[in-house]
């Protein structure tokens, strides 16, 4: 049985695909059969995140209307086996999705592979409530700032009250937060919510803290998702939230600043 | 310490703010989100009832369903304004 995991968040432009490709790229590290999908019709991006936009034939939407098979719409990745992504349509049509479509697309998925990573879009419209619907997880992604923690909590909401699981009176969505952009050097200095803060409002299981780091926008540059930039910051607080999405324990890392070296805290900085 | 922030320590952190914001408005949109249905018609009815009485703003009267294990609470708060005790006098 394949696990369908959705990386979703209510506000806009807090670290979802940035958070798909890593997540969905670490599990197919770990050895998993895995697939993710750009729900974002319309605004694709995914695939330059991932590096393979040139590579883009048929999408999702091509799928849904059966104007092309899965097989000729997935792009297998070059660098990690076992992974693939199925980009988004650009289509302007609002209704490019439904539910039956989506079902069936996640069906036939289901068959190949062991984990299906589905990169919601901003909002809590039609296309957040697709990438949602099926969902047997959910990581929402939550910058430590007033908007993103109350989108956040609209969407636990939603999670909790509008997806399959839900009408079905199934057990709930599994709920993770994967709290991105976080800067120590500013929960120190009081102008950023911390972790705790986020941690007391949402109530919900802690995933991973991802630094906000040069190297996400370095990676984003090339095509290459984070977490194969087995050096930066980022890059291991990604490993590090796959490894506890599968069970592992560990530590939390990059929640303090580093120590001051003695010179500057003798003359302050 | 540094001599500055001995100043600086006397205005609260912003991101303290922020949490206590968050607390408030995040309680209340799960209030709302988690009321039953019946709840607004229900709040419009106990309105037009006090205002036979009593001239209150819509915004006097707050409803909310409290859970507490298997009990359910009804909770209702009417603030009567200023201009009521000053009629009264
Ligand atoms: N940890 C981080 N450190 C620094 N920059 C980051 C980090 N995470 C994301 N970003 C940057 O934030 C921007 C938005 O990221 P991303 O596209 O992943 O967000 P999104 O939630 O998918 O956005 P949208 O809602 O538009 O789909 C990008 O420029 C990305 O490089
Ligand atoms: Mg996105």
């Amino acid at each position: 049985m394949a696990k369908i995991v959705v990386i979703t968040s209510g506000k806009g432009g807090v670290g979802k695909t940035t958070t798909s490709a890593a997540f969905a790229t670490g599990l197919a590290q770990a050895g998993f059969k895995t697939v993710v999908i750009d729900f974002d019709v319309g605004l694709r991006n995914l695939d330059l995140v991932m590096g393979c936009e040139r590579r883009v034939v048929y999408d999702f939407v091509n799928v849904i209307n059966g104007e092309a098979k899965l097989n000729q719409a997935l792009i297998k990745d070059k660098r990690v086996n076992g992974l693939a992504v199925l980009p988004a349509s650009q289509t302007r049509d609002k209704d490019a999705l439904n539910k039956e479509g989506v079902r069936k697309v996640l069906d036939e998925l289901a068959e190949s592979f062991d984990y299906i990573v589905c990169d919601s879009p901003a909002g809590i419209e039609v296309g957040a409530q697709m990438a949602m619907y099926f969902a047997d997880a959910a990581i929402v992604v939550t910058n430590p700032e007033v908007s993103s923690v109350r989108d956040s909590d609209r969407m636990l909401g939603i999670l909790a009250s509008k997806s399959r699981r839900a009408e079905n009176n199934e057990d709930p969505i599994e709920e993770h937060l994967l709290l991105t952009r976080y800067s120590a050097a500013r929960v120190d200095k009081g102008e950023m919510l911390s972790v705790d803060d986020v941690l007391d409002i949402l109530n919900i299981d802690l995933l991973g803290v991802i630094p906000e780091s040069q190297a996400v926008l370095n990676a984003s540059n090339s095509g290459t998702p984070v977490i194969l930039d087995e050096d930066s910051d980022a890059g291991q607080a990604y490993h590090d939230m796959v490894a506890r999405f599968l069970g592992e324990e560990r530590e939390h890392r990059f929640l303090t600043t580093e120590k001051k070296g003695l010179l500057r805290r003798l003359f302050g900085s | 310490m540094s001599f500055l922030d001995y100043f600086r320590s006397s205005r609260k952190p912003s991101a303290a703010i922020a949490k206590e914001r968050l607390q408030i408005v995040v309680a209340h949109e799960r209030a709302r989100r988690n009321a039953p249905d019946y709840l607004p018609l229900l709040q419009q009815d106990i309105l037009a009832a006090i205002r036979k009485y009593v001239p209150i703003d819509d915004d006097c009267v707050s409803l909310q369903v409290d859970r507490d294990g298997d009990m359910e609470v009804l909770e209702l708060n009417v603030t009567l304004g200023e201009q009521v005790r000053v009629a009264r006098n």
